[in-house]
Formats: C-alpha cells, sequence, structure tokens
C-alpha cells in the first residue's frame, strides 16, 4: 500500500439500503448471508448507516451487530418501498442478495419507486444488470464488440420456442431469462421432449433463449472485479470437472483452472476484461465461458452482475474478499486504496496466486424427495456444497467426497453396488449423483481414460488423476497396514485416503491406522492461504491441512488453555443450514469475548463462520476425528465444542472423547442417551416422562405383536442419530412398516431403530433453552401451527405459543427441567413435544443447539448461543437476559420455504421427514400479522381470485365450513372437488364443483381451473399421512407448485391463514424493524 | 533426486526429468500458468525454477511457440507433476520435454515451504542432485552467470521485414521471443542484434532501439552500459527497454541498480501508472531492480509497484525514453500492458515524421 493518496470519493450515500435474498432455496442458499455480511461490515467502516431487509432471521447478517436497521419482510416492492420512505435512504445495494434482490432492483425501478423517492443504485447500474438479465440484450451487446455467444434466439412464446428449436436443429438447450439457478433450463435431444420442455421453461419465465447446445465443451467462469476507475483484475479462474450441459452449480469445480495453458488462460482473460468493461459492471460480476476442447472457439455462455454462488466460492478458494471489496468500490473506491485484507500490506489490486488447489462438490438430497428424479442437467437441484483444499486434485478430491457425508470414505469403486456394467454405463451417460463413483468402478474395471472422456465429457486430465486414487485403491491389501512403509503410506494420504478408509480397506480400526501412521512419521501439515503464494507474510490465520505439506505455517500462541476449537455445521443440507452457521458464529464471538482464541473448523464455503475475520484460525478442512486429531497437534486446545454445529459436530461428540479429546459442555455420555432414541426412551421413562408409547426394534418375528402392543397402525419409524427426520416413515402396514424399517437400518446402522405410536391431531411444541450443570438459565416455547406429523423443520412456529394452556406450558416447563438435570446438561438443548388436551408427552431431545435458536434467540432479545457458549466455557453470563416467552406483547412467526418446483415430479406434501430448504420470518402485534407476512416471505401471495379446495379426510371438510364461508366473505370464488363441493354445498355456499382426476368429462379438470389462472390459493388437505402410493390429490398439488399458486397442505394451518386473511389487510401488514417489535407498547 | 540448498537444507522428491545434477540460484515463481513459456524464457538462464502452483504437466507441451529455442532454467522443481497431460495443442509430457532438453526436474517437494525459507532468507544457491552433502552442491553443473552471451540467439543479426516503414533496432541480451512478436505484428521492421554484435554501424538505419530482458546482474554488462551511453543515448534516440533493458538504460543514464531480496517472479505484480493512476497487472521476471532514489534529473518514475513500492518504469521528461521492468509481452502472464508497444511505436513515428 506504498505511495496510495486515498483518492476522490464521489458524494458519498448517507443511508445504504442492502437487500438480502430471503428464505434459503436451491440456487440461492447461505453464500448471501455471507455476502450480504460482508458488504454490512464494508459499509460499517466506512460509517455509512445501513438497512437491511431480510425476512430471513437465521443468518447472521440480520443480526443487531451488523446493520444499523434490520427489517425482517418479504422482499416485495410493495414492503421495500415503505422502508425507503420510513428510514430516508437515500442509496440501494442490489448485487449481495442474490436473484431476488436483483429481480427486486428491477422491480423497484420499473415501478418508478428508485425515482420517486430518489434512491441511487450503487455498484453496477441497473441498466447493465437488465442486459446481463435479458438474454436478448446481452447476445446483442456482446455482439457489438465482437465476442462470440452460442448461436440462439431469445423468444417471449412457446410456439417461437418451438420454431427457433426446429431451425437451429436438435439438440437444442432452453435457457431461462431472469431466472433463478436455471430453473425451467433444459436440454433437450429429441423432438418428443420438445413440447413439454417448452412449456415448462415459460411457467417459470416470460423469456426464453433457445440455444445450440455445446454440451461437452468446457465450462469455465471467471470473477472479475471491476472499479469506477475501470481497473479490472480477474479474482479466481474456475473449472466445471463436469461438462457444459450441467449448471455449474450442479459440477464438480475446481480452481484455479488445470487444463488451461496459458494461452487459453489469457484468451478468455482477455474476453472477460473486454466484455466486463464493455458492460460496465462497477463491483464484482461472474463471466462463464464455453471452450472447446479441440480448438480455440470459445463462447460466452452468461454473466452475472452480482455477488453469485460462485464468487463465494471463489472467496473462499483464494482469500480474497470479493464482497467486501465490491462494496467498497461501489461506495467509490478504487482497488489499489483498498488494502489486501490477507497480508494487510498489499492491496486489493491483484490477482491471487494459489498455491494448492480446491475442489468443490455439490450435495443433493434426492432421497428425501419421493418421486424425485436424480438427473444432473442445466437446473440446479443441489441443496449445498463443500469445497477442499489440497495439494493435489486426488487430495482435494477424495476430501470433498468425504466432506458431503454421504458415508462414503472417498472415491471408492465400491461405494455403490452398480448390479452390472450397463448400470454403471449408464450413470456415467446420465449423470447423478453417483457419477463420481461410477468414474472409480468404471477405471477399476478397466474402462480406460480415453474411452470415459468419450462418455462423459470429462476432461482427461481429471480422470487420469482418479485412475491414479483407483489404482492405489486397489492395491491395499487386507492385512498389509503392519509392512506399510512411511514411502507407501506418505503416497497413500497425499492422496487424499482418510485414516478411516484406509483401515476399511485395509481391514484395521481406524485408530490403529493412526497409530501406524504416526509411527511412520506421517503427520499432516498446516498450511496457511495467504492470496499471495508465500510471496508475502500472511496477517491472518486461514489454514488448512494436507498431507503435501512439511510442517505448520502458523505456530500457536499461548498455552491450549486459552484456546477453544468450534466444529461447524459442515455441507448445507435439508435440515441443517444456516441456522447452525449462525450459531458457530455466535459461539466464536462468545469465546472471544471471554479472552480465548478460536479455532473454527468447517468446509462449507457458503458459510459466514469460514470468513476469516469472523475467528482468530480458521481450519478450512474435512469436520472429521482425523482432523480435530491434528489439530490438536497443530494448535493445542483446551476442548472443543460440538453442540453448535447440528448433527455433524454432535455426531463425533463420543468418538472425539474416547481418541482423548476434551469435549466441552455436556458430556458426550449425555449425549448419547438423548441421540439414541431407546436410551432415550428408557431415561424418560426412568424419570416418568411421558412418550409416545415406544418400542425398539431387534428383529423383525415379531413385528405384529410390537405393532399391537403400539395401539396398531399407523406407527412412525425413527432411526438415532439423524437429523430432518432423514428415513422416518408412517407406517400403515405391514408391508410397509417392514420396508421402512429396513432403510432405517441402512441409513444408520451402528444406532438402534424404534417404533412409535402416531399420534394423530396433536399440537406440536418445540422448547428452545439453555443450561449450567443441569439448571436450565434461559428457555424459550414454540407451538406449531400444523398438527404433529409435520417435521419441526417444515411446520410454521409461533412465539409466544398463543395457543398452549398455561397448564401445558408449565407441564412442558417441568419437563424439560427434570431431563437438563437428568443429563446434566451444559450448553444449548433443544425438546419437541407432543400436546392434546392436557396432556404433554416428548418425542425427542437434542442436546445441542436446534434450528430454531437463531429465531428465539432474536424474537426474545437474548442471544442464546452467546450465553450457552459462556457456560460452557465456564465464563460469567453475558448481558442481561431479554424478555420471557410468556410476556411478549407481539408475535413472532417462523414459516418454511419449499423448493419443490425445481423438483419434477416430486409430491409436495408434508411428512414426518423434512423437505423444506429455507425458512422467512415475520413480525406483528397479532399472530395473524406475522403469520402473514412469514407466509409472503416464503413466496405465498394474497388471494383475490379464487380458492380451490380439495379437504381429503371427510372430518376435515366438516371442519373447514366456517372457513369456506369466510373466504367468501372475502369475495373470493370458491371451486372444490367433487366430494368437498358437495359438502359445502349442502351448507349453502357457492362452489364449483371440478374433477380432481380429469377423468369427469360433465366437470371442469382441476388443473385446466389452475391453468386458466382464475385461482389464486389451493387448499388440499390430503387424505393421511400416508405414503403407500401417492396420497390422492398429487396432480392438483404438483399442478399448484408447478404453475406456482400457493398450496396449503396442512388443515390447521389453512384455517389459520383464512381468518389471518380476513382480519389483516395488506395495508395493515406494517414495516417496522423487528428489533423495534422488542420492548414497544402497540401503536 | 534431492535440492540442496546453500544453508544446508537437504529436499528429497522423485526425479522426472534428466538425469543430470545441476546447481544455480533457486528462485521461486508463483504464476499459475505458463510453464512452457518460463522454461523457455532466457532470463531464467541458469536458475533453479521453483513453481508454487502444486500441479504441474497438465497441459503437456505444445510444438510451440516457446519464448526462445531451448529450455533456458537450469532446472525445474514443483510439488505434484502430472504425467498424463491433455491439451489438444500438446505433442509430448513436460518429462519427456526436459529429458530431451537434458534438464533435471523434481516433483514432490513442498514448493510453498521452501518458497517462504527463499523468502525469508533471500535467494539461495542450490542443486538438484543425488548427493546430500556441500560437495554434492559444488560438484553439480552451473553456468557461469557472466556468459550471458550464451543465451542469445541467434549469435548474428537477423533482419525481419515489417509492413509499417518504421524500423527499430532489437539489441538482444536474452530476448524473450514474444518481445520481438509484439513489435513485429504491429509492423516494425525489426534488426535483432547480440548485444556484443557492434550493431553501432545500424543505428543509421533504424528509428529507434529495443532494449531486452535477459538473465543476470545488469552491472555485469558495464561494457553495454557504456555502448548505450555513447552511441544510443548520446544521439537522443527513442528507446524502450523492457526488463534488463530497463536496468541497462536505467545504469546508462546514471541510475544505480541494486539486487532484490527474492525477486518479484509471478503474473500478478501491480504497477500503477504514476501519471494516469491507472493500475495494471503485470507478468514480471526479475532478480534486480532500479534505484529510484539514484535517477538522474529529468528521468522520472513512470510505474511503481503497488506491492513494496519499487520502480517499474522511467520516462524521461523530454527525451523519447522509456522503459519498464514488467514484461508488456506477457507469455506468459496478463496482457494488459501491451498498449506500451503501441505507444511507443506511436512516439517513434512521430518523431520520425518531425
Ligand atoms: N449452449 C449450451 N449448451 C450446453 N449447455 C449449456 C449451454 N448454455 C448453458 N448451458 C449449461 O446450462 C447451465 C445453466 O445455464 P445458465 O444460463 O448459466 O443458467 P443460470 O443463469 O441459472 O446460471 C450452464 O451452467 C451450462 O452448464
Ligand atoms: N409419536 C409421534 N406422533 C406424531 N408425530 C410424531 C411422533 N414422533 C415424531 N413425530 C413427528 O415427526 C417429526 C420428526 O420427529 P423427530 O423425532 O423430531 O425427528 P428429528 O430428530 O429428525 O427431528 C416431529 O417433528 C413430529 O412432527
Ligand atoms: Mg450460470
Ligand atoms: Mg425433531
Amino acid at each position: 500500500m506504498k505511495g496510495i493518496a486515498r483518492g476522490f470519493l464521489p458524494s458519498r450515500p448517507n443511508r445504504v439500503l442492502v437487500l438480502g435474498s430471503g428464505p434459503l432455496q436451491i440456487g440461492q442458499a447461505g453464500e448471501f448471508d455471507y455476502s450480504g455480511s460482508q458488504a454490512l461490515k464494508a459499509l460499517q467502516q466506512e460509517g455509512v448507516f445501513t438497512v437491511l431487509i431480510n425476512p430471513n432471521l437465521a443468518t447472521v447478517q440480520s443480526g443487531e451487530d451488523l446493520a444499523d436497521r434490520v427489517y425482517s419482510l418479504p422482499l416485495t416492492p410493495h414492503f421495500v418501498e415503505q422502508v425507503i420512505v420510513q428510514e430516508q435512504v437515500d442509496a440501494i445495494l442490489l448485487g449481495f442478495g442474490g436473484q431476488t434482490a436483483l429481480n427486486c432492483g428491477l422491480a423497484l425501478e420499473a415501478q418508478g419507486i428508485l425515482e420517486r423517492h430518489r434512491v441511487r443504485v450503487l455498484g453496477t447500474p441497473l441498466s447493465t444488470i437488465r442486459i446481463t438479465e435479458d438474454r436478448q440484450l446481452f447476445i446483442d451487446s456482446l455482439a457489438a464488440i465482437g465476442v462470440q455467444c452460442a448461436r440462439s434466439r431469445a423468444v417471449t412464446h412457446p410456439e417461437d420456442a418451438l420454431a427457433a428449436a426446429r431451425q437451429l436443429g436438435l439438440p437444442v438447450i432452453l435457457r431461462a431469462g431472469f431466472a433463478l439457478g436455471g430453473q425451467g433450463s433444459a436440454m433437450v435431444r429429441e423432438e418428443a421432449a420438445l413440447a413439454p420442455a417448452v412449456e415448462r421453461a415459460f411457467q417459470s419465465a416470460t423469456q426464453v433463449l433457445v440455444e445450440e447446445s455445446l454440451e461437452g465443451w468446457k465450462e469455465l467462469e471467471y470473477e472479475v472485479v471491476r472499479d469506477a476507475e475501470d481497473n479490472c483484475v480477474v479474482v479466481c479462474t474456475l473449472e466445471n470437472v463436469d461438462p457444459l450441459g450441467i449448471h455449474t452449480g450442479e459440477s464438480m469445480v475446481v480452481a484455479p483452472c488445470q487444463t488451461l495453458s496459458d494461452h487459453d488462460h489469457q484468451l478468455l482473460r482477455n474476453l472477460a476484461l473486454r466484455t466486463i468493461r464493455h458492460l460496465g459492471v462497477v463491483g464484482e460480476c461472474n463471466i462463464q465461458f464455453a471452450l472447446d476442447p479441440r480448438s480455440d472457439a470459445y463462447r460466452v455462455i452468461e454473466v452475472n452482475a452480482r455477488l453469485s454462488r460462485s464468487s463465494a466460492l471463489a472467496s473462499k478458494a483464494t482469500g480474497y474478499p470479493l464482497a467486501f471489496v465490491a462494496a467498497k468500490i461501489a461506495l467509490g473506491y478504487a482497488l489499489p486504496q483498498i488494502a489486501n485484507a490477507v497480508t494487510r500490506s498489499t492491496t486489493a489490486f491483484f490477482e491471487p496466486a494459489l498455491d494448492y488447489v480446491v475442489c468443490k462438490i455439490p450435495r443433493w438430497d434426492f432421497d428425501k424427495f419421493e418421486g424425485a428424479r436424480p438427473q444432473l442437467g442445466p437446473e440446479m437441484k443441489s441443496v449445498g456444497e463443500v469445497m477442499a483444499i489440497g495439494r493435489s486434485f486426488p487430495e482435494a478430491l477424495q476430501k470433498a467426497l468425504r466432506m458431503l457425508e454421504i458415508g462414503v470414505d472417498g472415491l471408492d469403486p465400491e461405494a455403490y453396488p452398480f448390479p452390472d456394467p450397463a448400470a454403471v454405463e449408464e450413470a456415467l451417460v446420465r449423470p447423478t449423483p453417483r457419477r463420481p463413483f461410477a468414474l472409480a468402478r468404471a477405471l477399476r474395471d478397466g474402462m480406460g481414460v480415453a474411452r470415459l472422456a468419450e462418455l462423459t465429457g470429462i476432461d482427461p486430465f481429471f480422470l487420469h488423476e482418479m485412475e491414479r486414487v483407483v489404482q492405489l485403491h486397489s492395491s491395499l491389501r487386507r492385512g498389509e497396514l503392519e509392512a506399510l512403509s512411511a514411502g507407501r503410506m506418505r503416497e497413500l494420504k497425499r492422496a487424499g485416503f482418510s485414516d478411516r478408509g484406509l483401515g476399511r480397506a485395509l481391514g484395521a480400526e481406524e485408530a490403529v491406522v493412526r497409530q501406524r501412521r504416526l509411527a511412520l512419521g506421517v503427520v499432516p501439515g498446516l498450511a496457511q492461504i495467504d492470496t499471495l503464494a508465500a510471496e508475502f507474510p500472511a496477517q491472518t490465520h486461514y489454514l488448512y491441512l494436507s498431507y503435501a505439506a512439511e510442517g505448520n505455517d502458523v505456530v500457536p500462541l499461548g498455552p491450549a488453555a486459552r484456546r477453544v476449537l468450534v466444529l461447524g455445521s459442515g455441507c448445507y443440507r435439508i435440515g441443517s443450514s444456516v441456522e447452525f452457521d449462525w450459531c458457530a458464529v455466535q459461539a466464536v464471538a462468545a469465546a472471544r469475548e471471554l479472552g480465548l482464541q478460536t479455532v473454527l473448523l468447517n468446509c462449507n464455503p457458503e458459510t459466514v463462520s469460514t470468513d476469516y475475520d469472523v475467528c482468530d484460525n480458521l481450519v478450512f478442512d474435512e469436520i472429521s476425528l482425523e482432523t480435530v486429531l491434528a489439530l490438536q497437534q497443530a494448535l493445542p486446545f483446551q476442548g472443543v465444542i460440538v453442540s453448535m454445529g447440528g448433527q455433524t459436530p454432535n455426531n463425533l461428540a463420543l468418538k472425539l472423547e474416547r481418541a482423548g479429546v476434551p469435549v466441552l459442555g455436556t458430556t458426550p455420555e449425555a449425549i448419547d442417551s438423548a441421540e439414541n432414541r431407546s436410551k432415550f426412551g428408557a431415561l424418560c421413562d426412568s424419570l416418568g416422562i411421558d412418550q409416545p408409547r415406544w418400542t425398539e426394534v431387534r428383529s423383525l418375528e415379531d413385528l405384529p405383536r410390537t405393532v399391537e402392543n403400539l395401539g396398531g397402525f399407523p406407527v412412525l419409524v425413527r432411526p438415532s442419530y439423524v437429523l430432518s427426520g432423514a428415513a422416518m416413515r408412517v407406517a400403515h402396514s405391514d408391508a410397509e412398516l417392514r420396508d421402512y424399517l429396513a432403510r432405517a437400518t441402512e441409513l444408520s446402522p451402528e444406532h438402534p431403530v424404534v417404533v412409535s405410536r402416531f399420534e394423530r391431531h396433536a399440537r406440536e411444541i418445540e422448547f428452545d433453552a439453555v443450561a449450567d450443570q443441569g439448571e436450565i438459565v434461559h428457555w424459550a416455547i414454540c407451538e406449531h401451527l400444523e398438527y404433529a406429523g409435520v417435521h419441526s423443520g417444515d411446520a410454521t412456529l409461533v412465539l409466544p405459543p398463543h395457543g398452549l394452556y398455561l397448564d401445558t406450558v408449565n407441564r412442558v416447563r417441568r419437563i424439560a427441567a427434570r431431563l437438563a438435570q437428568a443429563l446434566r446438561v451444559t450448553g444449548p438443548f433443544n425438546l419437541q413435544l407432543l400436546s392434546r388436551h392436557h396432556e404433554v408427552k416428548v418425542i425427542e431431545a437434542n442436546v445441542r443447539a436446534s434450528r430454531s435458536f437463531p429465531f428465539v434467540s432474536k424474537v426474545l432479545g437474548t442471544n442464546f448461543i452467546r450465553e450457552a457458549t459462556r457456560r460452557i466455557l465456564g465464563g460469567p453470563p453475558g448481558t442481561e437476559p431479554g424478555a420471557n416467552p410468556l410476556e411478549l406483547d407481539f408475535y413472532a412467526v417462523k414459516a418454511p420455504m419449499f423448493s419443490f418446483r425445481r423438483l419434477a415430479g416430486v409430491d409436495p406434501v408434508l411428512r414426518v421427514e423434512m423437505s423444506s430448504t429455507g425458512e422467512g420470518t415475520g413480525f406483528g402485534w397479532t399472530a395473524e400479522e406475522a403469520l402473514l407476512k412469514a407466509m409472503l416471505s416464503t413466496g405465498f401471495r394474497l388471494p383475490t381470485r379464487g380458492v380451490l379446495l380439495s379437504l381429503g379426510p371427510v372430518g376435515d371438510k366438516y371442519r373447514f365450513t366456517e372457513e369456506a364461508r369466510e373466504l367468501v366473505r372475502q369475495g373470493l370464488r370458491l371451486y372444490a372437488t367433487l366430494g368437498t363441493a358437495e359438502i359445502l354445498h349442502a351448507e349453502g355456499l357457492p362452489v364449483v364443483a371440478v374433477d380432481k382426476e380429469g377423468q369427469d368429462s360433465r366437470l371442469k379438470d382441476a388443473t385446466a381451473l389452475l391453468r386458466s389462472g382464475a385461482v389464486d390459493l389451493v387448499i388440499n388437505i390430503p387424505r393421511d399421512y400416508g405414503e403407500a402410493g401417492r396420497p390422492d390429490g398429487f396432480r392438483i398439488r404438483r399442478a399448484a407448485i408447478d404453475l406456482d399458486i400457493p398450496l396449503l397442505t396442512d388443515l390447521r394451518l389453512a384455517r389459520k391463514v383464512v381468518w389471518a386473511l380476513g382480519r389483516c389487510p395488506p395495508q395493515a401488514l406494517e414495516a417496522r424493524a423487528w428489533t423495534d417489535y422488542r420492548g414497544r407498547r402497540p401503536r | 533426486m534431492n535440492l540442496l540448498l546453500s544453508d544446508g537444507t537437504c529436499l528429497t522428491g522423485e526425479s522426472f526429468g534428466a538425469q543430470r545434477e545441476v546447481r544455480g540460484e533457486v528462485v521461486f515463481s508463483t504464476a499459475m500458468t505458463g510453464y512452457v513459456e518460463a522454461l523457455t524464457d532466457p532470463s531464467y538462464r541458469g536458475q533453479l525454477l521453483v513453481l508454487t502452483q502444486p500441479l504441474q504437466g497438465n497441459y503437456g507441451v505444445p510444438s510451440g511457440p516457446f519464448e526462445s529455442v531451448r529450455i533456458q532454467v537450469q532446472g525445474l522443481v514443483v510439488s505434484h507433476y502430472s504425467p498424463n497431460f491433455s491439451h489438444h495443442a500438446a505433442v509430448r509430457s513436460l518429462g519427456d520435454w526436459l529429458r530431451a532438453e537434458r534438464v533435471p526436474a523434481i516433483c514432490g517437494v513442498d514448493t510453498r515451504a521452501l518458497t517462504r525459507r527463499l523468502r525469508e532468507s533471500g535467494t539461495l544457491e542450490g542443486a538438484l542432485t543425488e548427493g546430500r552433502s556441500p560437495q554434492a552442491l559444488r560438484d553439480a553443473e552451473g553456468v557461469p552467470m557472466r556468459q550471458v552471451a550464451e543465451v542469445v540467439t541467434p549469435g548474428e543479426v537477423v533482419r525481419l521485414e515489417g509492413g509499417s516503414g518504421l524500423s527499430l533496432l532489437v539489441i538482444d541480451t536474452g530476448a524473450k521471443e514474444n518481445i520481438l512478436r509484439a513489435l513485429h505484428s504491429r509492423g516494425a521492421t525489426l534488426w535483432r542484434a547480440p548485444f556484443h554484435h557492434p550493431w553501432e554501424r545500424l543505428l543509421d538505419r533504424v528509428d529507434g532501439v529495443v532494449l531486452t530482458n535477459g538473465p543476470g546482474d545488469p552491472r555485469d554488462l558495464a561494457p553495454l552500459v557504456e555502448r548505450l551511453r555513447a552511441g544510443v543515448l548520446a544521439r537522443g534516440m527513442p528507446v524502450f527497454g523492457v526488463c534488463l533493458g530497463h536496468q541497462l538504460l536505467a545504469l546508462a543514464a546514471g541510475a544505480e541498480t541494486y539486487r532484490l531480496p527474492y525477486g518479484h517472479r509471478s503474473h500478478n505484480q501491480p504497477v500503477m501508472d504514476q501519471l494516469t493512476r491507472r493500475a495494471y497487472l503485470t507478468s514480471q521476471n526479475h532478480g534486480y531492480a532500479v534505484r529510484e532514489s539514484s535517477l538522474p534529473a529529468d528521468l522520472e518514475p513512470w510505474f511503481v509497484n503497488l506491492n513494496d513500492g519499487t520502480n517499474e518504469g522511467l520516462r524521461h521528461s523530454y527525451r523519447p525514453w522509456r522503459s519498464v521492468q514488467f514484461h508488456p509481452e506477457a507469455a506468459s502472464g496478463p496482457q494488459d500492458t501491451g498498449w506500451l508497444f503501441d505507444g511507443f511505436l506511436r512516439m517513434v513515428g512521430e518523431l520520425r515524421q518531425a
């Protein structure tokens, strides 16, 4: 930073509005919490007043310490305008909240809102954004400077799309404009698939690009930063291992690019700079290229003129804080005026040099959705990703595969039992999440690299590297361990084999492998990511482990007692996402408040916790026993906190303790008594705590007796040590039960599976608390608006629990106190309970932070995680406790966000296994107001035309008549499927009957009705929570999802929504900062 | 095979190049692409090159273009070598090429740890050898660094006809081919003369002079500096210096040069144009620099390194002399400063008209 004068900054804004990305959904996940948080930090540093709108309270950015004012409101022009006026905002940032913020910005402009209130758009101008989002404008713009795009036609009518496709000739790819994560995009290879694909594409977009298919070309992404003075750098290059045709978000990706020569790289780099300068991006953007593997031919695929999933990955891969720098640029800084955050002695005007290789792999959760097709293509379906760092591709690749936590030890040819070579070939040609293992299998079975490259389009370079791993794997012999030389051990470890994986192949315990390895002197080095490949010393401790690194780049400061290790959440997946990242960030902050040095271990590039300025030592690596033991040597710590990162660290507790690593807080033994469903059941019995009747299943022989003892079907199958109800099913028959039991034991073979009585029409209660040596010190209680049977992660939660008797609340508290005592809990814990009339039964206890901790902490004003961490570390309590959950004078509701639209063919019905991908929170003076705001923030829209009712169970049909009357009173037209219509008709309600299955020619088909646009809310209550086949009404539910019509499937919630609609007209939904609700009286 | 350093360090790796024992100055480059260009860059003559990006050899070796007719480095040290390359332009593997050119190389070395050591202790002598003793280091074959003449090819004057009517004398001290390509592709007729050739005779026939890059300490070329002062500067001819050429221009104009602790060798060196305040990323490979405090009046700093503040370019306030420490011809590295060639040729053209 020598000789740089602080340059001239153009008129600096006073009050800046930042739009967040809202609830997490497929295609748009935690990465925007990271980019938004960085932007807020950058603005804060400049003393700019910041206002944030983000209804996702599970994020770090929505906390009280980053933005000056935070609104938990839907990201719609209606609410944003109110905030603009109220906060007297004079500038807005649109690039930090993903597609949601960008599209909201375009809408604000189109409605004249920005102009009306004189709000300046900082950073990349809206005119540029429009060009990059409109596929046709984009192609025209690039043509003007001679930069090539694929042959294509942008169309706005389905007929034109068909014509364009025929003119271009199949195969073609359909690409939706203004869309998120390739929503609606599809590769069309044969004529028969064309019309349906066109229809689907137009369901999510008004503009579709029909384009020649470049399947098989290399796909590369360049992350470019440009300042207003036209200084421009390419911060990171990313190479997709999966070639064009598979969305970058669905691809295995490496950084930096590995198969490009300098000639290739400079070609693309020059194109990137030329394009970005021409478009006039100010800040950060991502440009995607296709490169012909046989020549210098290239095409530009697209430019994202905003922070993106890839930019978060690039930031983590390089140590270059793209979002932070982009925010500074938006304020008028030039790159050379911004410090390099890692070296602190150089500037942000440079291109990082990497002395390692990074591998990213997405994680999919297809198993969670009945009926999902696990096919990968140009549309995003993954729910999370991991990033691994190594000194070779094999090391990074194998680490990344383990980080996914899908039960593999690396690139194992045996990972999946492909029945025959044909199945392997199928998995190669039609990619699914299993493709890496199909590759391994094919390589092992002698299908050469050349043939594989032909089948998959994957560059032979990567295949050769994989082949080396497979060869090493095949060379391992049982019983070989004792004979293993140091050289061979080193070779294996450098190729990314874990101790556990080696143990499995060699027939030895992980601990034995480890001993042998240590005896041979093979240990990993702790290396630093410093952005300049060691050319300059780094001031930050951003670290990873590699067996190719000799020695450690950093030395521990001070004794172990001064340091604590916090385990992060790992990969995001259904059931575990940004909420646990919030917890990890809070835990680290609390430890730092106590004067301790923190070490944070995580492997998820989408997180804030992996921002290196959050903790003292960030270790970006696998969350495993092997890593923790290595860290214990390299950065000795007093102990490890396992209760903040959700299920992943929690599951390590016992193993860590057995290996001699002190686990802080609640003892691993106590954790086990809660996680192990059988032990927990026994514990409750001994404490006299009521539970739904349950039994552990040891053999399949006396199943009928077991079911009889539980009171008959339906029963619930529940494996232990799982999150989000994985493999949990309601069985209605003997056959179902056997099937589900088999699946459950496959998922969690080391732990017991229990079967419980399924309680119908019960309320579900969520109890979150912090305890200190068994004494509860903070607590919160939420009520579910759905009946039990909808997984707590998919449920709508309300705080305070206005529907519970005081007596019920007291019972819950007594049960919690008894359990906390019995388990001597120190730290966070969570209980889930059922109540019916005055009975309260416990379903489960999680002796760790739960999904609802950020929600209750923010609503009550007590940071449960910071308090829990202080107790775990033996520190004094922190701030004054906030509100008592029963004395709140406002309401907060947390509603689930689903991503069913992306998962064609999946039944969007709620079950005991979780399927939501995110959450949104609403506040209000009434529960109704809070409910509607929460739902609006998750994509719900207020109905204005008509409602289609299809209420399965007869009882429900009657139970809904008052609500139906209310809908009519609200001026909505009622449509109903035949049975429902008859009952409502008998009640004297005007209702149009439609046909459910489209077979009765006398009635209008329900899906045709939906397509006609007459209906803007569908209430469909499936006949049962059964899953044998599909509960009826699937056609209606699926059509509602595909047509983006709000859908409710739980009777209790539907009733609440109807009354809320009546009592809270849109103008009554107030825009108010969420912190303003606390401690204030209603107006 | 071992990498033996003069401070006694011995790192063992696997050989993937020629079986020869060589000695040289150990330098590191943080460039992530461009091993083909780097290995043939004459500025690396006599040095053992350490690459910090661990994966090398991935895209093999093409049939050309190269930066000179042979591999120049004395030896190569990498972390992970990929024998199975993949690229449409590749004709052989990196290892095959190294063996064919009798250049030794090792992989399996932690090049990051090695780089840290070089950063901390400054550039060291080292050897690639099977031995481990100080004697082994001395026994290994080195290149006498004063004989830069060796790297200058061809050994006589070559004329490259251009179309623009401008002609330039390129005084070759170990030029990268791309400097010549950059000038020639812009239309200049080039007279490429080895620096030890009596090129003074050609000065009447050309419109300007280009001083190129090359290996070693510029002060070892004192006779050349003297000839430049008397022959070129005294006539007030347009001069453009690149890298070593920049240092030679500075010396000839009366400034000093000095040795950097571990040099600049990378693709990401940020420099700032002092006139426009614009910043550029540049490709660099040098171990010596011009001492800014020693600049004579009227020779002004043009570019400054944003990382460490060292001088990166000079311009004379009224004479047509320009020079840059970095490589505007790139190959390998970013091509963001290619406009410097345009600028120089424009200046030469204008002066000719005048
Ligand atoms: N012409 C094409 N041929 C083949 N595949 C393509 C083509 N264009 C795009 N794709 C694939 O589709 C994916 C998604 O397209 P893109 O327009 O980038 O969607 P998004 O805007 O959601 O990122 C790309 O990542 C690429 O793999
Ligand atoms: N006995 C039961 N009767 C009815 N519903 C139940 C019963 N047990 C669990 N559930 C439902 O199943 C969901 C998941 O069960 P839970 O044991 O909490 O799994 P997880 O550990 O994955 O959260 C609960 O949120 C609840 O809605
Ligand atoms: Mg894309
Ligand atoms: Mg639960």
